[in-house]
């Protein structure tokens, strides 16, 4: 594949996270989709503007728990009946009491891995390229005190005009053009 | 009531609630973030930092040589022997687990709980619980003797076509306790990414922001990212509170299954949990008192955390009398002749001092926590750390040394004298818990300052009262 050349978006800076809810707000009803905030802390709000609602990280975890239960279930269960029986004071062989507490911390091993890593690969994780970093004030910024909006190229809707002075509109500090 | 003692133009004290202030006034998001970063960033590492790693890693020396003298004679220069086959080495497992415990309740329970003063300290009690578990995890592993053959402990296919038994507590010792540095580590790891990336942006030189951009894996805040790094975390919250709950209880089942007067209690997992989290806390003040004195971040570890781990380990320091007492209830009122035995020759045998100071450290001088002016005191609330880390370290000394040289017959009695080697990897376990700290202070975020900038109140969304106009899709 070919790299991307040309135009990734438009980046408005933002002093305060109302100021950048409020313009993702108006850049969703304006009919932008494909956009996407940076700010230095979690603002709930500026995801839920610009429409992302639903994340899968839990779904991962419940799978990656299931996974791990039944992965040390059974092999409590196999080693102890079949692999290497072994006579412990008389007790049964299928020992399922004593076999739940192995199976419950590769439940929560399993269950916490998947959120952790699961979450880094839904969001595309590790990536050290990324072209927003192009933009001349994202990183003295977006990591420390500064709330960021980005209309990407990509968008149907997209102009580069007509986005720019869309931002505009919306009293950023600065409006600058990130490219690949 | 809290105005009262505390003096009304303080500005540490909120005039509104009258409780102490979790950061202090007028901070902005640049001000926190720099206040962590410079101690990371800066290129003039404080001359104390020098000493202190020095002093660490002389501690560390004396844990190798402790080990490798360990490795080449067996652990016959110990004072393990029988009736004590466990001395020191099971000790301080226990006692290092359990200071692990205070990071994860700091940085899972009271994130479920929505705790927000706990965000000033949280990263640096998870780090704690690290270098805790990993001065745990090295005392089993070199008490098994051979130390080299310890991945025997795992089950894997083999040539000898043996597996592992998965009945006794020791085998499920080895998965609560791996399992609980994999998760501390990842929970620690994911909680720093975006601090990682704040620094990898403010670096100046070329190799940290290398290094901290490797760290960071390109982490870049979008909010899609925030989402799920939420989500991500609060389950790890939840996965880690059941989980620290169970270790603790798991490693009191080592003592309480056996059969051994002093040891087969069923009060053990709930007592060794509560233990476990007061000696916890206690370290966490043994750290972040001298770290915010040292760094100056009396701003952002304020009194406030002080005073509140001082009520946590008061709660928590009852939980541990109410044990016990039960111990001591239960020898009377199970009316069973060797039980009664085992608790006499704990208060009053040849052992009998260790038991007092457990009492006097862990009980009686505690309870000067109830006094507020005492908790907001930042030199005695360090000075009763160290009191009830010691305190804590003799009740394990206490259950598993008393216990094992008295227990059913005269003939079979022992005594036990930890030698020179014992005392030294003990020291040597603190120097590099120390070790690892200095290096954690000085090369990661000990701060998480995401989460400080939330904590501001400024961070909050405000209504914006012009109308929005009509949607077009």
């Amino acid at each position: 594949m070919p790299l991307p050349e040309g135009l990734y978006g438009l980046m408005a800076e933002f002093e305060s996270p109302t100021d950048l809810v409020h313009a993702a707000k108006q850049a969703h009803r304006a009919g932008y989709r494909r956009m996407d905030c940076y700010t230095p802390y979690p603002v709930e709000e500026a995801a839920e503007a610009i429409g992302f609602h639903r994340d899968e990280v839990s779904l991962v975890c419940l799978l990656g728990g299931l996974l791990g239960l039944a992965a040390m279930f059974g092999l409590e269960t196999w080693i102890s009946l079949w692999a290497f029986p072994l006579n412990i004071a008389g007790r049964p062989y299928y020992s399922w009491p004593a076999f739940v507490i192995p199976a419950y911390e590769w439940t929560i091993l399993w269950a916490g891995l998947s959120a952790a890593f699961g979450m880094l690969a839904l969001c595309g994780l590790p990536k050290p390229y990324h072209p927003v970093f192009n933009a001349p004030n994202f990183r003295n910024g977006a990591t420390t005190d500064k709330f960021f909006l980005c209309l990407e190229s990509t968008d149907p809707k997209f102009d580069a005009a007509e986005a720019r002075s869309f931002l505009e509109a919306q009293k950023p500090i600065s409006v600058v053009e990130v490219e690949y | 009531m809290a105005t009262k003692d505390a003096p009304v133009n303080n500005p540490m004290v909120d005039p509104v609630t009258g409780e102490y202030r979790v950061i202090a006034p007028g901070h902005t998001f640049k001000s926190v973030t720099e206040t962590v970063s410079r101690i990371v960033l800066t290129s003039h590492t404080p001359i104390g930092w020098f000493f202190g790693f020095a002093l660490a890693g002389g501690f560390v020396m004396m844990l190798l040589v402790a080990l490798t003298w360990l490795f080449l004679k067996g652990p016959g220069i110990w004072a393990v022997t029988i009736p004590v086959a466990w001395g020191f080495a099971i000790i301080n497992f226990v006692w290092w687990i359990g200071i692990g415990h205070a990071g994860t309740l700091i940085s899972a329970i009271l994130l479920l709980f929505k705790q927000g003063w706990r965000n000033s300290i949280n990263r640096f009690a998870e780090a704690m619980t690290i270098f805790a578990v990993v001065c745990a995890g090295l005392f089993p592993l070199i008490h098994i003797g051979r130390p080299w053959l310890g991945y025997w402990l795992f089950p894997y296919p083999n040539s000898m076509d043996y597996w592992p038994q998965f009945r006794s507590p020791l085998l499920w010792d080895v998965f609560a306790v791996s399992t609980y540095a994999t998760i501390s580590v990842v929970f620690w790891y994911i909680g720093m990414i975006p601090d990682l990336g704040t620094l990898r942006d403010r670096a100046q030189s070329k190799f940290a922001q290398f290094f901290y951009g490797l760290l960071s894996v390109g982490w870049r805040g979008s909010v899609r990212h925030w989402v799920r790094y939420e989500t991500a975390s609060l389950l790890l919250a939840g996965l880690a509170t059941p989980l620290v709950l169970s270790v603790h209880s798991v490693i009191s089942l080592d003592f309480a299954v056996a059969l051994l007067p002093g040891w087969h209690t069923t009060i053990f997992p709930p007592y060794f949990v509560a233990g476990a989290i007061y000696s916890g806390f206690a370290m966490v003040l043994t750290l972040a008192i001298p770290i915010r004195t040292f760094y100056h971040l009396e701003d952002l570890i304020t009194i406030r955390h002080i005073d509140n781990c001082g009520k946590v380990m008061l709660a928590t320091g009852m939980v541990v009398a109410y044990g016990y007492s039960t111990e001591v209830f239960m020898a009377w009122y199970s009316a069973s002749h060797w039980e009664y035995f085992m608790m006499w020759n704990r208060m009053f045998g040849p052992m009998g001092w260790s038991y007092w100071v457990l009492i006097t450290c862990n009980i009686a001088l505690p309870q000067l926590m109830w006094l507020r002016k005492f908790r907001s005191n930042v030199g005695l609330m360090f000075l009763m750390s160290l009191i009830v880390n010691t305190g804590m370290w003799f009740e394990r000394f206490v259950i598993v040394v008393t216990s094992l040289t008295r227990d059913y017959l005269p003939s079979s009695w022992g005594t036990y004298r930890a030698t020179k080697w014992d005392y030294a990897t003990f020291a040597g376990t603190l120097g590099l818990f120390t070790f690892l700290f200095f290096l954690f202070v000085r090369f990661l975020p000990m701060i998480p300052m995401s989460e400080l900038r939330l904590m501001l109140p400024q961070a909050k969304v405000k209504e914006k009262h012009e109308p929005l106009p009509e949607a077009g899709d």
